[in-house]
């Protein structure tokens, strides 16, 4: 079995004025490639700690967290914006595009950060744009574009790197229904396509797409359902 | 990765503030202009004295006689002689006690009346040695210049110069035509190029209707007292020297040997009646006028830049804040704090840069304005371009480098959660 994600009694705890915020008391997981996830939990339960740490913003405070078999734990600072680079794309509930940027400077911003020379960087985030079809949107601003095609080019950003996992902080949470569902179909079709998933949302329709739901309370987790892999 | 792209891609976000970027780069603007008007004006001013110091040569030392203040001595009614200036004997012990003096040229100067035939032209008749025209470099351009032998023999020989032959010899005559200075009659062996000096003065060598006859000449046929006045008081006075020029082997040693001839002077002459000028010495002189120049105008510069570099400071800080999601963002997809750092201080280098430009621009206005109206020359030189440029690239890398920290140590989870 090949883990793209694996967590050892991950604990994490933040000071907050006297006291001390116990987000994550000790979570065990482990998630298979090519695994679609759905975490729930209400506000509090850790999910947002737990998302931290499953994309190298953060080091988990106890424990141990492998990303595709390389421990964070102990890396600096520099190390985890490479594994970021490297491994992971970021889709966000507000899309989080760089306003001054086109959609092109958008999506190929990962490209930047690899190095790739423009030229090259460009005709990359043309396809990507193509993909999730934006490919007649590349030189407009974002503030251009409608909330939904500012979601696919975040989508598109993230893809960019070729990364093995996405994760998705309640990535429809901003959009309309209509609009939500064309979305889901897209991170669909990237599960298919053999990316590993990992999608915060607390809508349960949206969660039941997913082949697994992680349910978290207390910064624990409570239960995990789905096909067991 | 690439500084190029680094640099356009922070002048294009300038581009999306671009009056807050204009104001906040007019203090490197100022600055970097006031750095190459400086530079321009002092070197204008160095190369004028250079100017002057080469045609009066920068090896030569003068020294002229100078009418001592004196008072009333004894009875009004009588004739008085005023016995003053440079000796014959000063000239002999300066080439005999000084080394490195390569020539020593004692000069004699006398108003006198020349006559060819019918044609009066009032001519400086300059008793001199043939060393003479060796330290005025002006060249022949008829004839011969005075000889060894026209010193020694006391010949009653002229050379004219290029404007006064050209008032007296009107009637074609050329080299050996009788001239009469005064009373004596000269025969006229030379002409040499005028060299347009200041004109009345006695004792510019550059004198436009000149006589250069050899020294022991004027001395026999003219003496050494002057008279003048008239009627019951009549002045005379007897100088024998109104000027002696000494020529030094390097320039290293000029100021050294007219040290040494100052005292020479001193010791020999009870009066103060002479004095000693150096033209080497106008340059220390005009390097103390540029020192000071410099220090006023560096320290508006200066403090431009620092006003100017603050700017640019406060207004990137602003825009750090403003950004903070972006950094967020960028951090998140992978971008190191070292990449932060680079983006941002290459904004700040672009925004200074841009200043630099302009002041470079307006830098090179001041100088023309200031030939302009001041009449005080300016050189711009490609090097003080591009210090300037320099210079602000500089300010922008010092006062971009804090925003830029603050930028890359913000925490990526709390930037990107920032709006």
């Amino acid at each position: 079995m090949e883990w793209a994600i694996e967590l050892e009694n991950v604990e994490r705890h933040y000071p907050m004025g006297n006291e001390v915020v116990h987000a994550l008391r000790g979570i065990n997981l482990r998630m298979e490639r090519g695994s679609f996830w759905a975490v729930m939990g209400p506000s509090g339960s850790g999910k947002s700690t737990l998302l931290n740490i499953l994309g190298c913003l953060d080091r988990p405070g106890r424990g141990r967290f492998l990303l595709a078999g390389h421990e964070t734990g102990r890396l600096p600072d520099d190390a985890l914006s490479a594994m970021r680079l490297k491994h992971l794309g970021f889709i966000f509930q507000s899309f989080h595009l760089i306003p001054q940027l086109t959609v092109a400077e958008n999506i190929a911003l990962p490209l930047h950060y690899l190095g790739w020379e423009a030229k090259k960087s460009f005709k990359r985030a043309a396809e990507l744009a193509e993909r999730v079809g934006l490919g007649d949107r590349l030189r407009h601003r974002p503030s251009e574009l409608s909330g939904g095609q500012q979601q696919r080019a975040a989508i598109a950003r993230a893809l960019a790197n070729d990364p093995q996992v996405l994760l998705a902080d309640e990535p429809t949470g901003n959009l309309d229904s209509a609009t939500g569902e064309q979305i889901m179909g897209l991170i669909e079709e990237l599960h298919r396509q053999g990316k590993t998933i990992i999608m915060v949302t607390h809508e349960p329709n949206l969660a039941a797409r997913a082949s697994l739901r992680l349910h978290l309370r207390d910064g624990l987790v409570e239960s995990i359902e789905g096909e067991k892999a | 990765m690439n500084l190029f792209r680094d640099l356009r891609l922070g002048l294009k976000n300038l581009m999306l503030h671009k009056l807050r970027s204009l104001l906040a780069i007019l203090g490197v603007v100022f600055g970097v202009a006031s750095v190459i008007a400086m530079l321009a004006i002092g070197e204008g001013a160095k190369g004028e004295v250079l100017e002057r110091i080469h045609r009066l040569g920068s090896r030569l030392i003068f020294m002229d006689t100078t009418k001592p203040a004196d008072g009333e001595r004894g009875d009004t009614t009588r004739a008085r002689m005023s016995v003053y200036g440079l000796k014959y004997s000063d000239a002999q012990r300066m080439s005999a006690s000084f080394a490195a003096l390569t020539r020593v040229v004692p000069v004699k100067f006398m108003r006198k009346t020349g006559r060819v035939l019918e044609r009066v032209l009032e001519v400086r008749a300059v008793g001199t040695t043939p060393g003479w025209f060796e330290l005025v470099k002006r060249p022949l351009l008829a004839g011969r210049a005075l000889s060894t032998l026209d010193e020694e023999q006391a010949a009653n020989v002229a050379v004219l110069t290029e404007q006064g032959a050209r008032r007296l010899l009107t009637g074609g005559e050329g080299v050996g035509s009788a001239l009469r200075i005064g009373t004596e009659v000269f025969t006229v062996t030379g002409i040499v190029q005028s060299a347009g000096g200041s004109k009345g003065d006695l004792k510019t060598p550059d004198q436009d209707t000149d006589a250069y006859i050899p020294l022991s000449s004027a001395r026999r046929r003219f003496g050494d007292i002057m008279s003048r006045g008239s009627g019951r008081t009549q002045d005379s006075e007897l100088v024998e020297l109104h000027q002696i020029i000494a020529e030094v082997d390097a320039e290293n040693n000029v100021e050294a040997v007219a040290a040494g001839l100052g005292h020479l002077l001193k010791t020999a002459h009870r009066d103060s009646d002479y004095e000693v000028r150096v033209p080497l010495a106008l340059l220390r002189q005009a390097e103390e006028t540029q020192r000071t120049f410099n220090i006023v105008l560096g320290s508006i510069a200066g403090v431009s830049l620092l006003v100017g570099g603050i700017g640019i400071m406060n207004i990137m800080l602003a825009s750090v804040t403003e950004r903070t999601r972006e950094i967020g963002i960028r951090r998140a997809i992978g971008a190191t704090r070292t990449q932060i750092v680079r983006q941002f201080l290459a904004e700040t280098v672009a925004l200074s840069g841009l200043g630099g430009i302009l002041g470079v621009g307006l830098g090179m206005l001041i100088p023309g304005l200031v030939t302009q109206f001041s009449k005080m020359p300016t050189q711009i030189t490609p090097g003080s371009v591009a210090l300037a440029f320099g210079i602000s690239a500089g300010v922008g890398i010092v006062f971009g480098l804090y925003p830029a920290a603050r930028a890359a140590a913000l925490d990526p989870i709390a930037a990107l959660r920032h709006d």
